[in-house]
């Protein structure tokens, strides 16, 4: 009995607390509909999530889901280009209403943003290879020579499980170039990334035939305390799982339909 | 194994209790791999010291012949080897010269280079470090007295039995702390090969640090690790020095 009384007053304290920091007087979603425009912080250096066209237009499969969104909203979408390391900020300060910016939904980030549930996206580890190499499972990776980057914090992983022979470079390019001549027989990197790589041309001879591994969420992200733009958020992408609209996307934009959205694809529906 | 279990469990115990993280002597996957960088840097040591010397004494030698050609071709080595970064060095033989040599195939038939990351790193680290010997050789050699030469020839001593009996054993004496301290710099340089995956010291506490994320602690072994490797070199130097010591030469 007691500690039911505890409960029930842990509960009650919970939802008083909730309650007090929701702001009463500002709700953003009501703002967006006045102003008639929906600011989204994008990538522009991710193809194909976000990026730019050659006339410097925002595309890619994350500015065109703020496109269907500002469009359920009956509002303009406007862009706001972001990098890692500033995405959060433009938020928290109001530059920008949302953020869709491939960024890993993780319980530090949760703090400080709200970021919607349930996620978009997911991205994990996989290699690049060349379409010459006859490779169909990841146990066929133990002793082969693979080019990685230095810090990924998959390497440990799929050297100690796979007993892959990592030759890890500072950078992106002296890992590729390293694939180029030959150095390795794969390349370690992100799925989404290698996904972009693959677009160009110069590496049209490449493939990516493994699952991914490791996958790790990406979640839009609003500022906090806004309850009524975050279900209707919340909503919205759990319509995307229900039409399959991030596997229409996948498809738009030339890249393999990932396990992540097949998988809420059929939970969805 | 058994022998060691208690040091390993010391260390666990030190990270469990204060978050000071040497996973090296605990983890078995981060100690092989550290142990094996550790040899690596020896061996690169080893091998880019005695190559570096070679080259240091066939340079000078080059820069005090007759013929205007091996001069000139001396001269264009140490002046290119000597006067472009080290890293930019190793960067050029690895990718950009390697991919004009031959190629071989490897068991997927794709083209492999036939020169791997080590034996470039070697390559280009003695070359760099032979440039800096070449001068330096010379400095000990221009160093001896011209008076030393002409007794030399006037005791019926031809160029060759003047060169290995008077100008090399007095050269060396003169010259090696300038030796000594570039053979040093060698060693410290041998971490840039990091940069072309030659799983050196530095390159596996990279990816120690980043697994386990304990930046300080790799740092503070590597640091005592080269000042070790260091000291033995210089100890080795330093007994040398001595036992070649002449009394009258030099101060």
């Amino acid at each position: 009995m007691k500690f039911k009384a505890f409960l029930l007053s842990g509960l009650v304290a919970g939802f008083g607390a909730a309650y007090a920091a929701a702001p009463a007087h500002a709700d953003e979603l009501q703002d967006i509909k006045s102003k008639g425009v929906l600011v989204v912080g994008v990538k522009a250096d991710y193809p194909p999530f976000g990026y730019l066209s050659p006339s410097g237009q925002n595309i890619g499969i994350e500015p065109d889901m703020a496109a269907d969104i500002a469009k359920r909203l009956g509002v303009k979408v406007r862009y706001v280009n972001v990098v890692a390391a500033n995405r959060i900020q433009f938020l928290q300060q109001g530059k920008i209403d949302l953020l869709i910016a491939t960024m890993n939904d993780t319980p530090e980030r949760a703090k400080i943003v709200d970021i919607i549930h349930p996620d978009y996206y997911a991205s994990g580890y996989n290699l690049m290879v060349a379409k010459t190499v006859p490779l169909h499972s990841w146990s066929q990776v133990k002793g082969v020579p693979v080019c990685a980057i230095q810090g990924s914090f998959y390497n440990k992983e799929v050297a100690e499980k796979y007993g892959a022979e990592l030759v890890a470079f500072t950078g992106v390019a002296e890992a590729l170039t390293a694939l180029h001549q030959g150095r390795c027989d794969a390349f370690l990197y992100d799925d989404t990334a290698i996904e972009g790589k693959l677009q160009d041309p110069n590496w049209s001879g490449y493939d990516m035939p493994l699952p991914s591994q490791d996958a790790q969420p990406w979640g839009m992200a609003i500022k906090q305390g806004e309850p009524a733009f975050e279900k209707f958020l919340s909503q919205t992408v759990s319509d995307w799982n229900k039409t399959g609209y991030v596997l229409q996307l996948e498809t738009k934009y030339h890249i393999q339909h990932s396990k992540f959205a097949e998988d809420a694809h059929k939970a969805a529906k | 194994m058994n022998a060691l279990a208690p040091i390993a469990d010391w260390f666990r115990h030190l990270n469990a209790t204060t978050g000071i993280n040497f996973t090296v002597f605990y983890d078995p996957f981060d100690a092989t791999r550290f142990v094996h960088g550790l040899w690596v840097t020896i061996e690169l040591s080893v091998v880019t010291i005695i190559a570096s010397v070679l080259v240091g004494v066939i340079g000078a030698w080059g820069q005090g012949v007759k013929s205007a050609w091996v001069r000139g071709v001396t001269w264009s080595y140490v002046e290119l080897f000597r006067n472009t970064p080290p890293l930019v060095q190793i960067y050029f033989f690895f990718f950009g010269l390697s991919a004009v040599l031959p190629h071989t195939h490897n068991g997927f038939g794709m083209a492999q280079p036939l020169i791997g990351g080590f034996a470039w790193a070697s390559i280009s680290l003695a070359l760099y470090a032979g440039s800096f010997n070449v001068e330096i050789f010379r400095s000990g050699i221009e160093a001896i007295p011209h008076s030393m030469l002409e007794a030399a020839e006037a005791l019926g001593y031809t160029r060759r039995q003047t060169y290995l009996n008077v100008i090399l054993p007095l050269g060396l004496r003169i010259c090696l702390p300038a030796l000594t301290n570039n053979l040093v710099n060698l060693i410290k340089t041998t971490t840039l090969a990091y940069a072309i995956a030659v799983p050196e010291l530095l390159y596996v506490s990279n990816q120690i640090w980043s697994d386990a994320e304990n930046v300080p602690e790799m740092m503070i072994l590597l640091f005592i690790i080269y000042i070790i490797l260091v000291g033995i070199l210089v100890a080795l130097m330093h007994w040398w020095e001595r036992s070649l010591r002449r009394p009258g030469l030099g101060t």
